[in-house]
């Protein structure tokens, strides 16, 4: 089986070696630096762009500003367009604004010979501004008055949506059940950055009068579309080449400064221009992960049936639309997916701009944040009714056979109750929760778990299509192209090893492209959601039996035999039911391409359209040592129990859980983006943003409920994101466990510990004593 | 992208002096790992640098017959932990040098630099401060030595002046002979962090007596300084936990640290708090008593 079995990655030779090539390796010598010109106030218009000075210094070229860029506007991010007018992306960005939306917003550019030259005429630039105040919570920018970010949109509400599940209202269901248990909270979530290792980047160049943008992309063919829409171009007139990138997480399905590079090239006769953002830059100028506020009433029995809930999610979407709505949109449909209410649910989600930096997607796409919200509120309820969380869910999780009410999805393969009780089991779970329930002294245990559930694609909310081409070369081996792109996450090496399952070779046998280049590569949508196992994959399947299919038409005609009773089986044709080798797959091709009588370039290509979707679910079990007077938490063990469907290749997807169970201890602990009362931030760079370090990642436990799922290609479904949702309330519940402290923010950084352990008397108030 | 004019790779220590003399705009860089960062930032933009960096005569740690440790100042953090000299006679200091950046920055960065970038938070200084170190500082009028204690004026800010060069840190034997050391660092994560707060401890017993006693913490207030009050209220006390608990009360009275977007003042005290009851109670151990109840 080339399927549901650990190969090595078909990259790692060439990315260990050096071999691999990146955007900024492929610069060439003659090439010219752009650098932005970032606003240095957070709200405001840009009056006036003096670049006398800039000019100065030997080796610039252009400086082009705000004033000079076309008035377009448009969307950026990676979605496929809706040819439903009310369902497309806002357009709310310029290639260059003077109405300044967040600090560090882009109002001009210096192109340069040198990336220094270019960098010292950017500092040089004068600028001036008309302020005005920054807008820097939802609830604060929705207030009368505020001032609008965008003139469309006058109240800064960029969007709203609402629904109700079950009967009556939320407040109903409390009038009627006096005996009920009601809690009432605000669970918050922060900003925080995907701190991919490669920076956001771009090279482009003219040839002809067409525009080459060389980039580091998760969406090479929508970036095509978006710079054609931001340049008024036709899409003809644009290719992108996406070479092997280092990581996106997500902020890469987005037009970082794709659009920015194709203009600028075109003002400099066509020359490369090359744009790199700076570590600063990117966590300022490009997508966070949005920073969403949960208020949560929910109503329980005293056995713990959850009765009614109740949830108003304030999304702060920062300066421009990009993602927008979408983000919260799917925190409120997890939070309705995730948990049966007996009577009702009632939900409602604001998306509000700010000015703070744009957010975009980040892989798990609001489900983190709603996850955070929704299993702190699963184990503030235990807490009310003395009852045990994984008992909770098992009483009130996501039933089998769900079918979402509103877009049909459905659970195809239905694993979440097995994964609760597998992690219960593996972890030692009862024994743990009762050894650690009464502690005292300076440290203190506990164990912590969460819930989750996850969709695989994005149907029927946007287009799911992806399309793969299959070449047979004259040694017998092949050649796969496929529009989704490897990011990191392993997809050239499990397309890989599809097409050789489908074909009956060996995966040495297929030769994967692994850059996209949109003059030549089937269109797929890219690298987001947890899709492209699921939808590209299905892709490269089709592709790979109808290639099959050639191949075994061609042989048949060759051996004069009927197709049906041929089989490609070890690199050769065979005989189907003896297994006998007719002709080695080596010799088959080079007949088919020389054949003097019957030459033949054997290929296949197929389009997949998907129309249905499925769940993934899993569950995370934490243990910690709280260190009190520290108020540090170190995460003694970590488990996390996926249901994604028969995993293509073990080792991988072992992989995956461990970055995202590592990317969750950096959500729980550590990371959050701060800014000043102005909007400026504090720490854009990695010494000062907090992502944790190999002597910070705990050695993570995989476990996997491989159930097959029926509209996977091999049974497979949603891996990618998942692992990086429940482990942030999972550690939050083992804190609680441990202290009895029930935070109700991400990150549980040691000054937030520090005042929730003195309020709750958990150590003296030295602070008080020196003071008093 | 680094805007550095010119670099002169100095072959002495007379060589450096000499174009540290003739050039205002010069700077001296060693490994680098503070001094590119700044420039990076668009800070000395233009710098004309000087670097020590294969000087080997301020390089490497000596044990001197009067028993005096001398440290050459552009000895990189991983050949000072590796030092068996530093290893057998002052560990806490190779420990302290283990707690800076990451593997790759230990290998760059050094012991002198830590000092002359005058930062509160450089990791060495507090282990530094509670080992009594002397500092000699040459230019090409001469050599003068500084104490440790003496050095800093303010934050980022040292007696160094511009054209002089740290060449050595000196320990003598008084200060380390029985001496039990220890230096906590407190950072949000594990490792490529900057101190949220370091404190310090060195202190020598007899019969149970503390008899001799340095406490010195990092990011407690603007520079890296001893503090007195710690040491008055622990000097002749006997080693047990009530003294150590004393000790840190009297500690967290005299400090001031601020607040700032990485932690709070209150916060900080409660560190400070904290960490010299850690550090004291492990070089009580390290100097043969026990106040571990």
């Amino acid at each position: 089986m080339s399927v549901h079995s650990s190969i090595p990655r078909v990259d790692a030779v060439a990315k260990v070696t050096g071999q691999a090539k990146y955007t900024a390796d492929l610069v060439p010598p003659n090439a010219l630096y752009a650098k932005i010109v970032h606003a240095t106030i957070t709200n405001g218009l840009v009056k006036r762009i003096d670049g006398a000075q800039a000019q100065q210094v030997p080796g610039f070229v252009k400086l082009v500003t705000c004033f000079d860029a076309p008035k377009t506007l448009f969307p950026t991010p990676g979605h496929p367009w809706s040819v439903e007018k009310a369902h497309q992306d806002v357009c709310d960005r310029r290639l260059l604004d003077e109405r300044v939306r967040l600090y560090g917003d882009n109002i001009a550019v210096v192109i340069a010979r040198t990336p220094l030259a270019a960098a010292k005429a950017a500092r040089l630039v004068r600028v001036e501004y008309e302020e005005y105040p920054p807008l820097l919570s939802p609830r604060q920018a929705l207030l009368p008055g505020a001032g609008a970010l965008h003139a469309q949109k006058p109240d800064n509400l960029l969007a709203r949506s609402s629904f109700t599940v079950g009967e009556g209202t939320y407040a109903d269901a409390v009038a009627s059940e006096p005996d009920c248990v009601e809690l009432v909270r605000t669970y918050d979530t922060q900003t925080v950055q995907h701190c991919h290792l490669e920076l956001a980047q771009s090279m482009a160049y003219m040839e002809g009068d067409r525009i080459v943008v060389v980039s580091s992309t998760q969406i090479p063919h929508i970036i095509r579309r978006i710079i054609g829409q931001a340049l008024s171009l036709p899409l003809g007139k644009i290719r992108v080449v996406k070479p092997y990138i280092g990581g996106g997480f997500g902020n890469k399905q987005d037009a970082l400064v794709e659009p920015l590079a194709a203009w600028l090239t075109t003002l400099v006769g066509g020359r490369c221009v090359f744009l790199e953002l700076t570590r600063e830059e990117t966590f300022t100028a490009t997508r966070v992960r949005h920073a969403i506020s949960f208020d949560i009433r929910a109503l329980v029995r005293r056995d713990g049936t959850l009765v009614a809930r109740k949830l108003t999610a304030y999304s702060s979407q920062g300066g421009y639309a990009s993602h927008g709505h979408s983000i919260v949109a799917n925190s409120a449909a997890v939070f309705k997916q995730l948990y049966h209410d007996q009577r009702v649910l009632e939900a409602d989600a604001l998306t509000v701009y700010t000015s703070l930096p744009t957010g975009g997607a980040m892989r798990g796409y609001g489900i983190p944040q709603i996850d955070f919200a929704a299993e702190c509120m699963a184990d503030d309820l235990c807490r009310m009714i003395g009852m045990d969380p994984v008992d909770f869910r098992l009483r009130n999780c996501t039933p089998e056979g769900y079918v979402d009410p509103h877009t049909g999805i459905t659970f195809h393969s239905y694993g979440m109750r097995e994964c609760l009780l597998k992690g219960r089991e593996a972890f030692g779970w009862d024994e743990k929760r009762r050894a650690f329930q009464h502690q005292t002294g300076p440290k203190r245990r506990g164990v912590g778990m969460a819930n989750f559930i996850y969709k695989t694609g994005v149907h029927p909310i946007s287009l799911e299509t992806a399309a793969a081409r299959l070449t047979l070369n004259q040694d017998g081996s092949v050649m796969l192209q496929s529009g989704a792109t490897e990011i990191g996450q392993g997809a050239d090496t499990v397309l890989t090893q599809m097409a050789a399952e489908a074909l009956g070779l060996s995966p040495e046998r297929v030769h994967i492209v692994s850059t996209q280049d949109t003059d030549f590569t089937p269109f797929d949508l890219g690298a987001y959601a947890s899709r492209q196992t699921y939808i590209s994959g299905m892709a490269v399947k089709r592709a790979a039996e109808a290639l099959r299919r050639r191949i075994l038409d061609y042989a048949a005609g060759l051996l004069g035999r009927e197709a049906q009773s041929l089989d490609i089986r070890g690199d050769a044709v065979v005989d189907a039911s003896s297994g006998e080798t007719l002709r080695s797959m080596t010799d088959l091709a080079m007949e088919a391409q020389y054949s003097l009588q019957n030459a033949a370039h054997l290929s296949a290509e197929y389009t997949y359209h998907c129309k249905d979707n499925t769940f993934s679910s899993g569950a995370c079990f934490a243990q910690v040592e709280v260190d009190i007077p520290l108020c540090k938490v170190k995460i003694e063990r970590i488990l996390i129990v996926h249901d994604s469907g028969r995993l293509i290749n073990p080792q991988l997807a072992a992989a995956q859980a461990h970055g995202g169970v590592s990317m969750g201890v950096g959500y729980a602990l550590y990371e959050e983006m701060l800014f000043d009362g102005k909007g400026k931030p504090l720490n854009d760079n990695l010494l000062d943003y907090k992502l944790p370090t190999s002597m910070d990642s705990p050695d993570v436990e995989t476990l996997f409920v491989e159930l097959d799922d029926p509209t996977g290609p091999y049974g497979n479904k949603a891996l990618g994101e998942p692992p990086a949702i429940p482990p942030a309330p999972a550690i939050r519940n083992a804190v609680l466990h441990a202290t009895g402290v029930a935070v109700d923010s991400l990150p549980l950084s040691p000054q937030k510990l520090y005042e929730h352990f003195v309020k709750a008397g958990l150590m003296r108030d030295i602070a008080k004593e020196v003071d008093a | 992208m680094y805007d550095i004019a010119s670099l002169h790779r100095a072959v002495s220590v007379e060589d450096a002096l000499r174009a540290l003399a003739a050039n205002e705009n010069a700077l001296v860089i060693s490994g680098g790992t503070d001094v590119l960062v700044q420039n990076r930032e668009g800070r000395h933009a233009g710098a004309a640098l000087v670097s020590i960096h294969d000087l080997e005569e301020i390089r490497g740690v000596s044990l001197l017959e009067n028993g005096d440790i001398l440290i050459g100042a552009a000895t990189c953090f991983t050949d000072l932990t590796n030092s068996p000299i530093i290893q057998s006679h002052i560990p806490m200091l190779g420990l302290a040098a283990d707690e800076v950046g990451s593997p790759q920055i230990r290998n760059a960065g050094t012991i002198g630099g830590n000092v002359c970038n005058g930062v509160t938070s450089a990791d060495t200084a507090p282990s530094l401060l509670a080992l009594d170190a002397e500092l000699e500082l040459r230019s090409l009028e001469g050599e003068r030595r500084v104490p440790l204690e003496a050095f800093y004026t303010g934050p980022g800010r040292t007696v160094r002046r511009r054209d002089e060069l740290l060449c050595f840190l000196r320990i003598r034997p008084d200060s380390y002979h029985n001496v039990g050391g220890c230096y906590i660092k407190y950072g949000k994560r594990n490792a490529m962090e900057i101190s949220t707060l370091g404190c310090a401890v060195a202190l020598r017993l007899r019969d149970g007596v503390i008899e001799r006693v340095r406490v010195a913490y990092g990011v407690a207030g603007p520079t890296p300084a001893r503090c007195a009050a710690a040491e008055v209220a622990a000097l002749g006390k006997p080693a047990t936990a009530q003294t150590v608990e004393q000790t840190a009360d009297a500690a967290v009275r005299a400090l001031h640290p601020r607040t700032s977007w990485r932690a709070s003042r209150e916060f900080r005290l409660q560190l400070s708090h904290e960490l010299l009851k850690r550090a004291m109670t492990q070089a009580i151990a390290n100097a043969g008593g026990n106040a571990d109840v």
